[in-house]
């Protein structure tokens, strides 16, 4: 018996050490490229780490105003997005996991349908209506499809919470004579906060990492993210992309992401699972 | 409408409860009608857009020219080699991805479950992946597979078929290297999410049922096979069912690493490439059309061949 915990104890030493190893080799390959010098990728630097350390790239990037304004349209338009996305997703999943109404079944359809949707079979009709409607090359341009593909997830997220939340409160609160807005207002907001939090962590990434539409529906960089603008990073000579640049620009784009796993891990655990296995 | 319809379904109940539940049914349609809105407006109504546009001719750089072919686009691409090959890609990266992520998945979930330290920091390092914008996963990986300025070439030269110095291996110069390159980063940056969906599955097995099984002398790979997979069966088809489906739209990945070179394009990379390169917007509609029912065809097989009950799988009886 002692034999195998012991055992067992190893395996799982040895897959912690591996899953290290997996998520964060990549990262650190990004990081270190980051700190190559402009000649030295230019001349071949296989090795991982750099053979003499610059910050170079960093203060290029910061001067970059191309980048900088993309970066600013990534805050923007990943924030709007998803303010938009949760306010909408709340009120449905309130209703999905809460209230009796006809057509309930079709929602929670409509929403799988989407979730699954390809995205690139938008690019066409988007880029012509798009055109049409003057939303190409703006913000509301990429705001608009960015809400319509969190909403599912954020639905289901939510709804999900809503289940957990203890409902004697608000009919308590009906009971006081509250109409059921109130008491959705009132009283079941406050409590779902956390999930409602948790459904815009998962929004916020979606939008800050989609691509396909955001170098399709863009031409500028009024509003082209920062996925668009990486695409465009083009040094002088095309055999050789501007390794560092590239990296640098990886890595202030994975700052916020890092900063918000670290903080709300748990949260994020929590919401991407909730309501996926209760079998 | 709503109320004679809630009115004939309840007639026995007292006129009370009645309007009660109009008006929770008034109040339901209007707390998802935003949302069901924004939905349908900005997906089945370009859908039907791109139907119409698909049975025309219709090229942006010769706006005139746009004429009725009826079903003329389909039978272009239909018959088109490259449409095929395409489609054969995604289909590769589909299977050998989900295939791969299924397994380390599963080791990933083990792992994290029987872990009893540092909870906390494994948990933050398998977000990274999942957190971490597709485009950036590719340009690591691409730099890591590069020729001149990768590490893959020096680590791995001991493996035959990998060399390094002057004549070193070009990842990115055939087809099936550059898949493989391809593949990893996809297989890399959505492992976390399919461990984090089978670990949910996996804390729902009972561990009762486990010991059960190892009081009456089940070995390790019995408990696996026979006790843990058929209980977490739910979570393994929801896992598989949206990685297929995501997999199957891989585009960033495609667009980032080789631009389609080397026979490398997927469905999706061909539609965008057809609609915002060539400005084949009749043909490109057509292929997103394709490229549609593919995906609702795809949805349909998995869930019917796994049968998977996803309103049950999700709790929504």
């Amino acid at each position: 018996m002692a034999r195998r915990t012991r055992k067992a104890l190893f395996g799982t030493g040895v897959g912690f050490v591996v899953i290290m190893v997996w998520c964060l080799l990549p990262v650190a390959w990004i990081l270190s490229l980051s700190f190559k010098s402009q000649a030295e990728t230019n001349s071949g630097s296989p090795q991982f780490l750099p053979k003499s350390w610059t910050l170079q790239n960093y203060r290029d990037i910061l001067h970059n105003s191309d980048f900088l304004y993309a970066l600013r349209n990534s805050f923007g338009i990943a924030i709007i997005a998803t303010l938009l996305s949760v306010i909408f997703a709340t009120l449905a999943a309130y209703a999905i996991a809460r209230l009796d109404f006809k057509g309930k079944r079709l929602v929670l359809s409509l929403a799988l349908a989407i979730a699954m949707f390809p995205v690139v079979s938008l690019i066409s009709p988007l880029f012509d209506m798009w055109r049409t409607f003057h939303l190409f090359n703006t913000w509301p341009g990429l705001i608009i499809p960015y809400m319509t593909f969190t909403l599912p997830l954020a639905i289901w997220t939510l709804s999900a919470f809503f289940r957990e939340i203890p409902w004697e409160m608000e009919q308590a609160a009906q009971v006081d004579g509250a109409t059921p807005w109130q008491a959705f207002r009132k009283v079941i907001v406050p409590l779902a906060a956390p999930g409602v939090f948790t459904a815009a962590i998962l929004t916020f990434f979606f939008a800050w990492n989609e691509f396909a539409l955001a170098i399709s529906l863009t031409s500028t960089t009024a509003a082209r993210t920062v996925p668009a603008q990486m695409s465009f990073f083009v040094g002088s000579d095309p055999f050789n992309p501007p390794y560092g640049q590239l990296a640098t620009a990886s890595v202030i784009v994975t700052i916020p992401i890092v900063i918000i796993v670290l903080l709300f891990q748990r949260k994020i655990v929590a919401g991407l699972t909730s309501g996926a296995v209760k079998g | 409408m709503t109320t004679t319809v809630a009115t004939a379904a309840t007639p026995r109940k007292r006129q009370a409860a009645t309007d009660r539940a109009v008006a929770e049914n008034r109040l339901g349609l209007k707390l998802v009608a935003p949302a069901v809105v924004v939905m349908l407006v900005v997906t089945a109504w370009p859908m039907i857009q791109a139907l119409y546009l698909s049975l025309y001719r219709y090229r942006l750089t010769t706006p005139n020219d746009r004429a009725f072919v009826g079903l003329r686009n389909y039978g272009t691409i239909l018959t088109d080699s490259l449409f095929w090959h395409d489609t054969f890609n995604t289909v590769v990266i589909m299977v050998v991805s989900v295939a791969v992520e299924l397994v380390v998945g599963f080791i990933f979930a083990m792992v994290m479950h029987r872990v009893i330290f540092a909870r906390g920091i494994i948990r933050t390092s398998i977000l990274i992946p999942y957190g971490i914008i597709t485009v950036v996963s590719a340009f690591a990986w691409q730099f890591a597979f590069s020729l001149n300025n990768g590490f893959v070439n020096s680590w791995f030269a001991w493996l035959p078929g990998i060399q390094t110095g002057a004549d070193a291996t070009n990842w990115f110069g055939h087809h099936w290297p550059a898949m493989f390159a391809i593949i990893v980063s996809e297989i890399w940056k959505t492992t976390p999410f399919m461990s984090l969906l089978l670990l949910a599955g996996l804390s729902q097995v009972s561990e009762d049922m486990i010991e059960a099984s190892q009081v009456d002398g089940a070995t390790w790979w019995q408990r696996l096979w026979k006790v843990i997979l058929p209980n977490m069966r739910a979570a393994i088809m929801v896992a598989v069912l949206f990685r297929a489906l995501d997999a199957f739209r891989i585009f960033d990945n495609i667009y980032v690493m080789t631009r389609g070179a080397q026979n490398t394009e997927s469905s999706s990379f061909l539609t965008y490439r057809q609609v915002i390169e060539q400005f084949q917007l009749g043909l490109g509609s057509a292929l997103s059309v394709l490229l549609f029912l593919t995906v609702l065809l795809l949805a349909f097989g998995i869930v019917k061949l796994f049968r998977v009950d996803l309103a049950r799988a999700r709790g929504e009886a």
